[in-house]
């Protein structure tokens, strides 16, 4: 897993039948200590609660998929839950 | 898999419910030398009790997680911490 932050949300009336029903988000990716790190991508939630503004740690390629198991769907990001503690001291 | 250091944990009450009750180590990847490997880094379920500061050895790949965490075939998990490292000789 990665960090992210929920930055919006996106709509797609068209798209792949195994993607319908999914909630989709734009998120940015962080580092371990939440800086910018990237370009932002879209990723279902499957963690069903996350919005823009939340702090969140997503799955990419296969696992993203088996967040959503037993439905087989055509994602490469899926958010799997909402931070709420993230402790990272300083250098240790 | 990847030598890396214990830096921080992560605590997410809403989230996927496999994740319920395993603790969640942010994990920085390290170069042999001990030196970050820039930012590469991960959230990974810890598997051996390791702790904010020690060096450990990261499994970073699903299959072998999901065998690990006898959840084959639908574990949706990657980054496992499979060990801790005590001395690293190259």
């Amino acid at each position: 897993m990665k960090l992210g932050r929920v930055v919006g949300t996106l709509v797609a009336n068209t798209r792949v039948d195994g993607m319908d029903g999914l909630k989709l988000l734009v998120v940015t990716p962080l580092t371990a200590d939440l800086r910018d790190a990237g370009s932002s991508f879209v990723a279902t939630d499957a963690s069903a609660q996350a919005g823009p503004g939340c702090l969140v740690t997503y799955e990419s390629s296969r696992e993203a998929a088996l967040l959503h198991h037993p439905r087989f769907v055509p994602v490469d990001h899926a958010i799997v839950g909402i931070v709420d503690q993230h402790h990272c001291p300083e250098e240790t | 898999m990847k030598t890396g250091r214990v830096v921080g944990t992560v605590v997410s009450p809403q989230q996927h419910p496999f994740y319920d009750g395993r603790k969640q180590l942010i994990v920085r990847y390290t170069r042999p030398d001990g030196t970050y490997a820039d930012d590469a880094y991960a959230v990974a379920i810890d598997q051996v009790g390791a702790g904010i500061g020690q060096d450990v050895l990261v499994l970073d790949e699903g299959n072998s997680a999901r065998q690990l965490l006898s959840l084959a075939p639908s574990g949706p998990t990657r980054a496992v911490v499979v060990g801790i490292i005590d001395a690293v000789n190259t």
